[in-house]
């Protein structure tokens, strides 16, 4: 949406003339105050994910009648939750199925939209051609556009042209992620691009490179960072949505875990060994991702700010 | 019992080594033709084939759809008949509707509000200190935790037991040491709207408190030093100093928070469907357009949507046509 490029920047010089003792200790109070506060925030936003992974581990029968914080007068653990709802029968969730079906529809929903924003950022922030800046403002205001506005045409563009049967209907998942990532990948790969310094470029012209060389050789490299920032914004999006896969994707066949931990949550909304399981399987990987590559993500964050 | 079966999933792998196929050939055979491309000079060619697959993508996938979405908001539900603007006259008369409307109107306000004044002044109590990164993280954490996955950690902290004393969840619980009786929270309107804004308000946050976190750090020494010579307390600091300063990052998070309270479904899906008066535009747009097979009014929900982010797009368009020409 809007770029916040000059947030960035040192932190704030320390020191200056000694405090006097009252100064110093209306200080140390009010650091106090402040680290209690920050700890009750810190306590309050962990507690609920910490009940949920803990519960997913206690057994069955101990989940519905006692609450998980009794876990630590009475602990007692197994994995029977997990391997439940991985791999029994599809009432009991299945969810090793959904699994795969996650898997297949994140990696090429994220192949294809950082690579073709990549080729649409270089034309729209170094070739220069008429229209370009009302075309990539036109691709900016895009972003911004529900994409409620796109589900029914497209859906009916599929059924009417395609008639995509049961693992076929991932192409058209595919598709929908493609399209409603580009505006963002773009807008955000642009941001990245455009800040290159133009000698680097103007000499790789004057060498001979023509466009493709330029692209290849010298933009893509430099821009890895923006590349591996997107890779994940559009890793998380695809794995956490639950719209685009209830739309254009259905029943074991092509549904993600999302659908299957929604239609849980509502039909055997008590089934709390089920869902604690569950639901904890399918945090895992985006949180390994966040964690691992949190410095990428949140430059990503400052410099294009998220997509609704 | 059929227990899963790895052969069953072979189609899928098979489908996505199609997919990645696919993608290998399309991304190839574009490089080459990239490679190919005549001198530095003649843009206009050039510029054609970069764009290609992504301006054909948006004008298939977004632009043609949000046009016929319009169209098609005049028709019945099957898409037949026209019918003027009835679909618009349901929306603003219907009871059922009204009460969507009204809440989503709550999202949009208590959502921003909240999860940005909660954010900021937790990015300022842990500026600076020791554990500043790994404070940072825990709140951050749920930004990586879907909306489903999210839905559900909270149900389970709502959840009810009527017959029993031992409650399993636990606000229930807390709710019933401190002498209280345990309440179902997701099925009493209209309280129930604000339990779920509470989920969003906590997978919210983390992204305020990075975003500020940022902008506080980069506010200039001297300006800090100055205003501390002037003797100015805490409070004024924050006020006189800080806010000023942090200004254009605030407007940005309030803003992607309100585009998100609005467009926001997930959480609603997953926690009650949107029953017991807790729906909100989002999610009925889906349940018309595709459980009722009303795709008129769905798609008539869909365009009061787009209206509703209209001036924000405007507006974005307008700063950043400003910051173009400053270059």
């Amino acid at each position: 949406m809007t770029t916040l490029t000059p947030m960035a920047g040192k932190p704030a010089a320390k020191g200056g003339k000694p405090e006097t003792r009252r100064a110093k200790a209306k200080k140390r109070l009010t650091s106090r105050t402040a680290s209690v506060i920050a700890l009750i925030i810190a306590i309050l936003w962990t507690t609920p994910t910490f009940g949920l992974l803990l519960s997913s581990f206690r057994p069955a029968e101990e989940i519905k009648t006692s609450g998980w914080w009794t876990f630590f007068a009475n602990p007692s653990f197994t994995f029977d939750n997990y391997a439940e709802v991985l791999l029994s029968d599809s009432s009991a969730g299945r969810l090793g199925s959904y699994f795969i079906n996650s898997l297949v529809i994140t990696i090429p929903s994220v192949l294809f939209p950082v690579a073709f924003a990549a080729f649409a950022a270089y034309a729209l922030s170094w070739i220069r051609f008429k229209g370009r800046d009302t075309l990539f403002i036109g691709i900016f205001a895009l972003q911004v556009v529900p994409l409620q506005m796109a589900l029914v045409p497209l859906l009916s563009f599929f059924s009417s042209n395609f008639a995509l049967e049961d693992e076929g209907k991932f192409i058209q998942i595919w598709f929908a992620h493609t399209c409603f990532a580009l505006p963002f990948a773009v807008f955000l790969l642009h941001n990245f691009m455009s800040e290159l310094p133009g000698d680097v470029i103007e000499a790789a012209r004057v060498d001979g490179a023509n466009h493709g060389t330029i692209f290849r050789k010298v933009v893509l490299p430099l821009v890895t960072p923006a590349l591996a920032s997107l890779t994940i914004f559009q890793f998380l999006w695809v794995w956490n949505d639950l719209l685009v896969a209830l739309v254009f994707g259905s029943g074991q066949d092509t549904s993600p875990m999302t659908v299957r931990l929604a239609e849980l949550a509502g039909s055997r909304g008590e089934e709390w060994q089920r869902l604690t399981a569950g639901a904890f399987i399918s945090i895992i990987v985006p949180l390994i991702v966040f964690l691992s590559l949190q410095r990428y993500f949140v430059r990503g964050l400052l410099a294009g700010s998220v997509k609704g | 019992m059929d227990q899963i079966d790895i052969l069953d999933e072979l189609p899928k792998f098979t489908q996505l080594g199609i997919g990645i196929a696919a993608f290998i050939l399309v991304v190839g055979i574009l490089l080459l033709v990239v490679d190919k491309l005549p001198g530095y000079d003649k843009g206009r060619f050039a510029a054609m084939v970069f764009l290609l697959p992504a301006g054909l993508l948006l004008l298939i996938g977004m632009i043609y759809p949000a046009i016929r979405t319009v169209v098609l908001s005049f028709f019945d539900g099957k898409g037949e008949k026209a019918v003027g603007f009835d679909n618009y006259v349901w929306m603003f008369s219907d009871d059922a509707i009204q009460q969507v409307l009204r809440n989503t109107l709550l999202w949009v306000i208590l959502v921003p509000l909240v999860a940005t004044a909660t954010g900021l002044i937790y990015a300022i109590m842990i500026d600076k200190t020791r554990t500043e990164a790994l404070a940072k993280a825990l709140v951050f954490l749920p930004m990586g935790i879907s909306f489903v996955g999210a839905g559900i950690i909270w149900k389970f902290v709502y959840a009810f037991n009527a017959n029993s004393d031992e409650q399993i969840g636990l606000l229930n619980q807390l709710v019933v040491w401190l002498g209280g009786d345990a309440q179902p929270w997701l099925l009493n309107g209209p309280w129930n709207n604000l339990f779920l804004i509470i989920v969003m308000i906590w997978i919210q946050t983390g992204f305020a408190t990075v975003v500020l976190s940022a902008s506080i750090k980069a506010i200039p020494g001297e300006i800090v030093e100055a205003a501390r010579l002037d003797g100015v307390n805490a409070w004024q600091m924050f006020w006189r100093v800080t806010v000023p300063s942090i200004r254009p990052a605030l407007v940005v998070v309030l803003v992607t928070m309100s585009i998100a309270a609005l467009k926001l479904f997930d959480l609603v899906r997953t926690m009650t469907a949107g029953n017991f008066g807790t729906s909100v535009v989002a999610n009925e747009m889906y349940t018309q357009a595709f459980r009722l097979s009303q795709q008129g009014r769905g798609s008539a929900m869909a365009v009061f949507l787009f209206l509703l982010v209209t001036p924000i797009i405007i507006y974005q368009v307008r700063a950043m046509r400003a910051r173009r020409e400053e270059r």
